[in-house]
C-alpha cells in the first residue's frame, strides 16, 4: 500500500481496473457462491450451509441430462467451427495470392461481429422456418410438395446458428497462429523430403496447435454459457444449462439451485480454460 | 570430373519487365565449392531457390547429376539447403530437426538418432541432442542447420547467406569451419553471400552476379586479380578508376601522368584504368620508376594494419594507396597531407576498361 501511496498515477491504473473487477467480478461470485448453500423457503431463501443443492444437480437426471447435453452441443459447435474455420484461415494465409482478397475475405468473417448477436440468432429463425427462405427455396425447386418444419427448433438448428455466431472465433486465433509460422519451415520441410501433406502433419499442424486451442477454448465456453439459441431456434429437447439457470432465477424462483449450477458452469469453463492454456503454453515451449 | 549441377538458359521472370534470372547457364563440377556473389537484387538467391525446386523457372532447365529436374517438386531433388535464418523447426528437439528428413527416407528410429549424432559430432555439437532450437546460439544454430542439411547426404548442398545472422567475430570462425566441412563430406557446396571476403576465402570458384546476369565466373584470384569489368571490380575488393587516352602501345595518359599496362586494352577511343590500392607504393625521394604518378597526399586514414592514402592527381582524379605498417617504429614513412607524392604501379597490375567508368 505505500509503494502504491507514492505513485499516485500508478495507483490510478492499476487500481481502477483492480476496483472494477472486485466490484463487478468478485463480489458478484461471492455473493452467487454464498446463494448456493442456501435453502429454498417458498416464497423467499434461508441462510444456511448445506450441500443440497448441489447434491440436486448431480441426482437428479434432469439436470445431469441438460449438463451432458451442453457439453455435447458446445462440443459439437466447437468441432463444426474448426472444421469449417481451419481449411479457410489455411487458404487464407498459404494459398491466397492477393493481399486485398485475403483482407476482404478477413474482414468478412470479422464483419458480422458489428451485428448484434440477437439478430444473427433471429435470422436463422426466418432462414430455417416453416415460412423461411430455405422452405421456400425448396418448394420453389419442387423438392417438396409442403413446407417442413423438420429445420427448425431441434438440436441441429441449435449448432448451425451457435456455429454461425461463434466462428469468428475459430478463425481468428487459427489465423494468427498460421500467419506466424514462417513460411521457411514449410520449405525447410519439403527440401528435407516431406510431401506437402506430410509437411502439414509434422510442421503446419503442430505450430498452428496454439491457434486452435484458443478458437477451442472460445468458441466452446461460448456456446457453454449461450441461452439465446435455445430460445429461439431449440426445441423442446433444447433446454442448455444457462436457460435453466435462468429459469431458476426468474419463474421457477429457486435462486440457490440456481447459483449452484452458476458455480458448476463456472468450474467447467475454468477447467477448460486452464486446460488449454496449458496445452497452449506446451506446444509454444520451442519458442519461435 | 563430371558436372553435378547444370544449368541450362535459366531465366526467371516476375512480371513482363521485371526480371529475377536473365539467361544463365552455369556448369558446377561434383565436389566443388561454388560461390554466387553479388548484391541484394542480382537474383543469386533466385537462382539458389530454383536448383533447390522453391522457385520455378521461366526458361531454361536444371540439371541435377545429368537428370533434368526443372520441374521436379523440392522433396524429390537430392538437394538439400541451408536458409538464411536457418528454419529450424521450434517444436522439435535438435535430434528430431536433423533426424526429421531421415524418417521419411525409411530409416527406423534408432538408425536416425544415430546418423543425427554423428551429424552433430561432425559440426562440433555432439552434445546438443536433446536441446531445443531456442536453447542454442545463433552460431550453435547455424551448426544444426548444416548438420540437418548434410546428413542426408545430398548430391548438393545450397547455402543461402549462411553467414549473414552472425556476428562479425562468429562468422570469421565459421567460414573456416564451413570451408573444413566441405573438405571433410565432399560434397558439392553453392553458397549465395553479398559479402566478397566471404567468397574470396571459402570458395574454389567464384560467380559473380549483376542484375540477372553472370558477370564473371572464375577461381577467386583470377576474379581479384583480372576482373572482367569495372563491375567486378568495384565490387571485389577496392579499385582506383582513373580515366585515359592512349597515348603509345600500352601506354595511357592519366591525370598526374602516364600508366603503361600488360593488359589488352580495347582498340581507341576513351578508356578506364584501374589498380588496387595494395598494389601501388610510394616512390622514395630520389627513387624513379617508369610507372607512374604525380600528386598530392589529400588524406591520410588509419586502419590499424596500415594506411589508406589519398592522393590528389588534379583535374578531380584521385588514387588511394594502401601500405602495410608491418613494424610500430616505422613513423617516418606516414605521408603529411598536403606533400608531393608520387605513386609507382606495374603494368601487370593495371587493368583496362574501355569507355567512361563512373566509380
Amino acid at each position: 500500500m505505500t509503494a502504491l501511496r507514492r505513485n499516485l498515477s500508478g495507483a490510478l491504473v492499476l487500481g481502477i481496473p483492480l476496483a472494477w473487477i472486485v466490484l463487478f467480478m468478485l463480489v458478484p461470485y461471492g455473493i452467487i457462491a454464498t446463494y448456493s448453500f442456501w435453502i429454498k423457503a417458498y416464497p423467499t431463501f434461508k441462510p444456511a450451509f448445506q450441500f443440497g443443492n448441489y447434491v440436486t444437480l448431480f441426482t437428479d437426471p434432469q439436470y445431469v441430462q441438460v449438463l451432458l447435453r451442453t457439453l455435447k452441443i458446445s462440443a459439437l459447435v466447437s468441432a463444426a467451427s474448426l472444421a469449417l474455420a481451419y481449411p479457410f484461415a489455411y487458404w487464407l494465409v498459404f494459398r491466397c495470392r492477393w493481399q486485398g482478397v485475403r483482407t476482404w475475405l478477413y474482414m468478412a468473417v470479422i464483419a458480422p461481429l458489428w451485428v448484434s448477436y440477437l439478430l444473427r440468432a433471429y435470422i436463422w429463425k426466418t432462414i430455417l422456418g416453416t415460412e423461411g427462405i430455405l422452405n421456400s427455396f425448396l418448394m420453389w425447386a419442387g423438392l417438396t410438395d409442403a413446407p417442413t418444419d423438420i429445420f427448425l427448433y431441434n438440436q441441429f438448428a441449435m449448432i448451425l446458428t451457435l456455429t454461425y455466431i461463434f466462428i469468428p472465433f475459430m478463425v481468428m486465433p487459427i489465423y494468427t497462429a498460421l500467419e506466424r509460422i514462417p513460411p521457411n519451415l514449410t520449405e525447410a520441410s519439403a527440401d528435407l523430403g516431406m510431401t506437402p501433406w506430410q509437411t502439414f502433419l509434422k510442421v503446419t499442424l503442430p505450430l498452428s496447435m496454439p491457434g486452435i486451442a484458443a478458437g477451442f477454448t472460445l468458441t466452446f465456453c461460448l456456446s457453454f454459457g449461450d441461452f439465446i439459441a435455445p430460445f429461439l431456434v431449440g426445441g423442446p429437447d433444447g433446454n442448455l444449462i444457462a436457460s435453466v439457470i435462468q429459469t431458476q432465477f426468474g419463474s421457477a424462483l429457486n435462486w440457490p439451485l440456481g447459483s449452484a449450477l452458476s458455480i458448476v458452469m463456472l468450474v467447467i469453463v475454468l477447467s477448460i480454460v486452464s486446460l488449454s492454456d496449458r496445452l497452449e503454453r506446451n506446444s509454444t515451449a520451442g519458442g519461435a | 570430373m563430371a558436372a553435378i549441377i547444370q544449368l541450362r538458359g535459366l531465366s526467371k521472370h516476375y512480371a513482363k519487365h521485371i526480371i529475377g534470372v536473365d539467361d544463365v547457364s552455369l556448369s558446377v563440377e561434383d565436389g566443388e565449392f561454388v560461390t554466387l556473389l553479388g548484391p541484394s537484387g542480382c537474383g543469386k538467391s533466385t537462382l539458389l531457390r530454383m536448383i533447390g525446386g522453391f522457385e520455378q523457372p521461366t526458361h531454361g532447365s536444371v540439371h541435377l547429376a545429368g537428370r533434368d529436374v526443372t520441374w521436379e517438386p523440392p522433396y524429390r531433388r537430392e538437394v538439400n539447403m541451408v536458409f538464411q535464418d536457418y528454419a529450424l523447426f521450434p517444436h522439435m528437439t535438435v535430434g528430431q530437426n536433423i533426424a526429421y528428413g531421415l524418417k521419411m527416407a525409411g530409416m527406423d528410429r534408432a538408425a536416425a538418432r544415430a546418423k543425427a549424432a554423428e551429424a552433430l559430432d561432425l559440426v562440433g555439437l555432439p552434445d546438443k541432442i536433446d536441446q531445443r532450437p531456442h536453447q542454442l546460439s545463433g552460431g550453435q544454430r547455424q551448426r544444426i542447420a548444416l548438420a540437418r542439411a548434410i546428413v542426408r547426404r545430398p548430391k548438393v548442398l545450397l547455402l543461402d547467406e549462411p553467414l549473414s545472422a552472425l556476428d562479425a567475430r562468429m562468422r570469421d570462425q565459421m567460414r573456416i569451419e564451413l570451408k573444413h566441412l566441405h573438405e571433410k563430406v565432399g560434397i558439392t557446396f553453392i553458397m549465395v553471400t553479398h559479402d566478397q571476403e566471404e567468397a574470396l576465402t571459402m570458395s574454389d570458384r567464384i560467380v559473380v552476379m549483376e542484375r540477372g546476369r553472370v558477370a564473371q565466373d572464375g577461381r577467386p584470384q583470377d576474379i581479384y586479380d583480372h576482373p572482367a569489368s569495372p563491375y567486378v571490380a568495384n565490387f571485389i575488393g577496392t579499385t582506383n578508376f582513373l580515366p585515359a587516352t592512349p597515348a603509345a602501345a600500352g601506354r595511357f595518359r592519366v591525370a598526374g601522368g602516364e600508366l603503361g599496362s600488360d593488359a589488352a586494352g580495347p582498340a581507341g577511343g576513351a578508356v578506364t584504368l584501374g589498380f588496387r590500392p595494395e598494389k601501388a607504393r610510394f616512390l622514395a625521394p630520389g627513387e624513379t620508376a617508369p610507372n607512374m604518378v604525380e600528386g598530392r597526399v589529400a588524406e591520410v586514414i588509419y586502419y590499424g594494419l596500415g594506411l589508406r592514402t589519398a592522393v590528389d592527381l588534379g583535374g578531380g582524379a584521385s588514387v588511394f594507396v594502401d601500405c602495410l605498417l608491418p613494424d610500430t617504429l616505422v613513423r617516418s614513412a606516414i605521408p603529411q597531407p598536403g606533400t608531393p607524392a608520387r605513386v609507382a604501379v606495374e603494368p601487370h597490375n593495371v587493368f583496362v576498361f574501355a569507355g567512361q567508368v563512373q566509380p
